[in-house]
């Protein structure tokens, strides 16, 4: 396939069953640089799935998805693990900080698990958590902070390493109004300050608002509103 | 909403009397606001006169004569146009929409995607003021989330009404 010029991430005619379950069915997506794409559509018409095989977390059953102009299917598991701790950031709705480190051990994580030593990681930690507003927990675990506050710490993380593209799925799912805008705020003005894309999974249009346009999923199906029109 | 191509749209699937249309109007749309035979009648002598409908029979009886409507080409253009068109996001805009995706449903148009379109707009409207919202102060940002949320409640109905398309396709098509 030929992605559409200057995208970053690409995908055309996925498609992707779980057992007799179709979860794609001819998805296609695409996203350049910089921007910020909402991906709508009623629970369970396929959005997760959608990420989670343009994130390389899931293989799909066949379509072809490229990142920088390679296929994704073309990289070994290896070389797979080590896109995604690299070039990829991810933000789910809960559950994804270690209970048992601290905030800033949670947000250098990736850095240490790509080698970086203790102290230069957990500087680069501080400084995003700063831009987060959340450097005052650096000493907490996430136990010890509210869901606002764990949200935060975690989008922190997804953009430690620097990534180009930060996969978002429902990330204020779980939090009210007032602090999923905050964490919408923080988390684009982050991302479009490093030039970094965001796949952003939501089915709250006040979230889908902070996006640059959106896909809508339906059936397996995927429409991009923005060249439909 | 337009009766004009409520009407129009009800001619799609034939041609009707003036009286059937009112029928089916009330019927589908006019709940709790039922057509005047006055507004049937100006309204199709409107379109007439516009080429968009065209006298496909005339019956003489004892009372007045009775003319039969059909659609023309350029009448069938005129509706997809205006289904294919999203609606200025505005409080009550509802019966509008309604309206769209009944005719949608049956003529057999794609109904989802007059749903899909609508949501678009919508969001380009919020948007809008999600961005002013974060440069504007607090009497911005209030003023903002109080449009932001009705145009959230529009989107909500938006997502039902796109979850019970099949029901409504059997209800309105029976």
């Amino acid at each position: 396939m030929t992605p559409p010029p200057g995208s970053l991430l690409a995908a055309e005619n996925l498609r992707k069953s779980f057992g007799p379950t179709v979860a794609l069915d001819g998805a296609d997506f695409s996203i350049h640089p910089g921007e910020v794409v909402a991906v709508m559509g009623p629970s369970g018409s396929g959005k997760s799935t959608l990420l989670h095989c343009l994130a390389g977390i899931v293989p799909p059953d066949s379509g072809s998805i490229t990142y920088a102009g390679r296929e994704l299917a073309g990289l070994s598991d290896t070389e797979r693990s080590a896109l995604r701790r690299r070039d990829f950031g991810f933000v789910f709705q809960f559950g994804q900080l270690v209970p048992e480190l601290t905030c800033v051990e949670n947000v250098a994580l990736p850095l240490r698990l790509n080698g970086s030593p203790r102290k230069e990681a957990e500087r680069a930690a501080l400084t995003w958590m700063e831009r987060l507003e959340v450097d005052d927990l650096k000493g907490k675990r996430p136990g010890e902070v509210s869901g606002g506050q764990g949200q935060r710490v975690a989008v922190a993380r997804a953009l430690v390493t620097g990534p180009r593209v930060v996969f978002a799925d429902e990330p204020t799912g779980a939090l009210d109004s007032l602090n999923g805008e905050r964490v919408m705020e923080l988390l684009t003005d982050a991302a479009r300050s490093t030039n970094a894309a965001v796949v952003l999974v939501t089915h709250e249009a006040r979230v889908a608002a902070y996006s640059d346009r959106e896909i809508v999923v339906r059936d397996g199906r995927s429409r991009d509103m923005e060249r439909a029109i | 909403m337009s009766i004009g191509h409520t009407l129009l749209g009800l001619l799609e699937s034939g041609p009707r009397h003036g009286y059937d249309l009112k029928r089916a109007f009330d019927e589908k749309f006019g709940h709790d606001r039922p057509l005047h035979y006055g507004q049937v009648y100006s309204t199709m002598s409107r379109l007439l006169k516009n080429g968009l409908v065209e006298v496909d029979g005339i019956e003489a009886g004892g009372g007045p004569e009775r003319k039969r409507y059909a659609i023309t080409d350029a009448g069938i253009t005129d509706v997809e146009r205006w289904l294919a068109t999203p609606e200025k996001p505005e409080e009550y805009l509802q019966s509008t929409l309604y309206t769209k995706v009944v005719l949608a449903l049956l003529t057999h148009r794609d109904a989802a995607d007059i749903l899909d379109t609508q949501r678009s707009e919508h969001l380009r409207s919020m948007r809008i003021l999600t961005d002013r919202k974060r440069k504007g102060d607090l009497a911005d940002q209030l003023i903002c989330d109080h449009a932001l949320f009705h145009l959230e409640a529009d989107l909500r109905w938006l997502e039902l009404t796109a979850a019970r398309l099949d029901k409504l396709r059997a209800a309105v098509t029976r």
